[in-house]
């Protein structure tokens, strides 16, 4: 049974390691070079304090390739439910073969747990190892990247560590099923691909912020948290602050859930539609422009204004999951994916065992 | 001698048709038995349900004294040739060998690779490229060479030329004859059954309208010729299976332990095919009355 599948898979397997092998390849000769030019950046940057604008410029310089490859361990799951999964059964079904090898000495369930097996394994290697590869490659580039980038962002989450591995489990098993209720390969690869992205964006949306309680707390203003300060409209009175959405301070590469202005009393204070940069909202805070620290005549800049207001006890109040979190969510999030794997293989199991002929 | 196909008020619904239904039939073993019927009778059906294909709704069936299909020991004592005999396009003939060598525990090799080569196929060739007739050889060489006590070959030479339809069922017959092997197959041409079976089964409308050897059945049926008559008007103990009549005179075959001795009618033999035909013609017969008496 084993040869049998080996036989009828080993084409593709065979060109997917081909492929990974020269993307691994890639990485090898070129990863070394790059955390090389990170170190020698930091070295640099750290005792004038310019690490920020370093930061930027690597990130920048990087960030074509660094959204390639996050961008392929997210689909290559995708491809494995695709590709491999839902014709796993239906390409049988649709030839007539499986009359062939269900009347051969071996029980369907045995069939099929060679089938989800062998195939399951190498789907998972294959995302396995891309994945670790690009966490390890991208190593420096995640510790310099804008924090909608980092490690913790929904998006790049999903592409580091050993998530891929049980995506590329459960998508696969996610092909078969659907296949085998289907039975058609063409409407089963349709409905795999729309059914894995819905969940993949569910997952990170809905489901992972509360995995693990998100930290509370709230943050003076600062450089870290303040994008900008302008005076608000014509009439005096009043600065416009544009708050980060996804940063607070002390906590670098953090994942923020939510981010508030509260005013001195720990109310919220709303915005009045304004909008800023993107990543920020516009807040109104009540401040004398014509004389102290935010008169524009004075000189002194936004930081002497941002003090100013936090002087008269305006803070940012955030949740957010710190990046410390990131391996035990990584667990979590991949024994979720697990229990779903099992599941519907159960599925697949019940419905290949009777009634599917 | 345990029967090779026990089914008791056996049926199988498809959504809200029944695709066979109430068949009860003890097929005893060591025949070659054909199972023969229009298409849509529900041959298929049984078929599936024999190999464990599908699962019955109602009524049971043992296979050679066991569910059908659930352990590798009955997967491994029946053999099932599908309609369109299906093999794997993009594997070649030697590989489809290997692949029942792996999958199965009795493969005979050495009966495999010997057939293979006397029906001249290259066991380098993709079975994609195989004609409809190798492709049917190639299916039935697996059937035969997993040594199954019971073999199932659902129209098995649907996709064949007169001449190799011919020398399929014969080397079928040595087949069975060679290994003691029982066989059912199936077909819609009973010319092809008459070659080969020693066993019938009629199936129409999924049911059993008849089962039993073909000797015993050649020698219980008759065709009866004489004036028009109402076939109420016959003695009691021929059962008719179809009427036909015309102008002035009535054919019946009848069903019975002995030929009527009456001097009105003439006896005379039926064959096989005319046999079956009458049991369909029976069917038909009676969706005719139906017809009428709702349109009248």
């Amino acid at each position: 049974m084993i040869w049998l599948t080996w036989r009828q898979f080993r084409g593709s397997a065979v060109m997917t390691a081909a492929v990974l092998v020269v993307l691994g390849i890639t990485l090898a000769v070129t990863g070394p070079g790059l955390a090389s030019r990170y170190a020698a950046g930091i070295a640099d940057c750290a005792p004038n304090d310019t690490c920020t604008d370093f930061f930027d410029r690597f990130f920048g310089e990087y960030q074509i390739p660094f959204l390639a490859l996050t961008l392929v361990v997210l689909i290559l799951p995708a491809l494995a439910g695709l590709f491999w999964g839902a014709p796993l059964v239906t390409r049988e079904l649709e030839a007539g073969t499986h009359l062939l090898v269900w009347n051969q000495s071996v029980t369907r369930a045995r069939w099929l747990a060679v089938k989800l097996g062998l195939t399951g394994l190498v789907a998972m290697a294959a995302a396995g190892v891309c994945g670790l590869a690009v966490t390890w490659w991208s190593d420096p580039l995640d510790k310099s990247a804008v924090p909608e980038m980092a490690q913790m962002a929904p998006l790049v989450f999903g592409a580091r560590g050993i998530a891929p591995m049980a995506y590329a489990a459960f998508a696969l098993v996610l092909g078969v099923t659907v296949g085998v209720l289907v039975r058609r390969t063409l409407p089963a690869m349709a409905l795999t691909l729309a059914a894995f992205a819905a969940i993949q964006l569910a997952m990170p949306l809905l489901v992972r912020p509360h995995l693990m309680p998100p930290a509370t707390s709230t943050f003076e203003l600062g450089r870290t948290n303040v994008e900008g300060i302008v005076p608000h409209g014509r009439q005096g009175g009043a600065m416009q602050i544009f708050l980060s959405t996804s940063a607070v301070p002390g906590h670098a590469g953090a994942w923020v859930l939510s981010s508030d202005l509260v005013d001195p009393s720990g109310r919220v204070v709303v915005g009045d539609g304004a909008s800023g940069p993107s990543s920020t909202i516009a807040r109104s805070v009540p401040v004398s422009t014509t004389s102290g620290p935010c008169a524009p005549m004075r000189g002194l800049g936004a930081d002497a204004c941002t003090a100013e207001i936090n002087r008269l006890g305006y803070r940012q109040q955030a949740t957010y999951q710190p990046l410390e979190r990131f391996w035990p969510l990584q667990w979590i999030e991949t024994g979720i994916y697990a229990l779903l794997t099992l599941a519907l293989a159960w599925l697949c199991f019940r419905r290949v065992g009777r009634g599917l002929s | 001698m345990t029967a090779v196909l026990r089914a008791q008020a056996l049926g199988k619904k498809y959504g809200r048709r029944w695709a066979l239904r109430e068949c009860t039939i003890d097929i005893p073993a060591g025949h070659i038995v054909g199972l023969v019927g229009p298409n849509g009778a529900g041959k298929s059906t049984l078929l599936k349900l024999a190999c464990g294909q599908l699962e019955p709704t109602a009524g049971g069936i043992a296979v050679l004294g066991g569910r059908p299909g659930g352990t590798p020991a009955q997967l491994a004592k029946v053999g099932f040739v599908a309609q369109d005999t299906p093999v794997y396009a993009s594997l070649t003939v030697a590989e489809h060998l290997r692949l029942g060598a792996r999958l199965n525990p009795r493969w005979d090799d050495g009966m495999a690779r010997e057939r293979i080569a006397r029906l001249g196929l290259v066991p380098a060739h993709r079975a994609g490229k195989l004609s409809g007739g190798q492709r049917a050889q190639l299916a039935l060489t697996l059937g035969l060479a997993k040594r199954p006590d019971l073999l199932i070959l659902d129209e098995p030479a649907a996709a064949l030329d007169p001449l190799a339809r011919h020398e399929f069922l014969q080397h079928l017959r040595e087949a069975a004859s060679e290994h003691k092997l029982s066989v059912v197959l199936s077909s819609h041409l009973v010319s092809d059954l008459e070659q080969v079976c020693d066993y019938l089964v009629v199936l129409v409308d999924s049911r059993v309208q008849i089962a039993g050897r073909t000797d015993h059945l050649l020698t219980t049926h008759h065709r009866l010729t004489g004036p028009r008559c109402d076939p109420g008007r016959l003695p009691a103990d021929q059962y008719v299976v179809s009427a036909r009549h015309t102008d002035r005179q009535s054919t019946f075959v009848v069903r019975a332990g002995a030929p009527t001795h009456d001097p009105a009618w003439t006896v005379s033999r039926v064959s096989l095919e005319d046999l079956v035909l009458a049991y369909m013609d029976q069917h038909t017969a009676e969706h005719r009355r139906v017809a009428q008496e709702v349109r009248g």
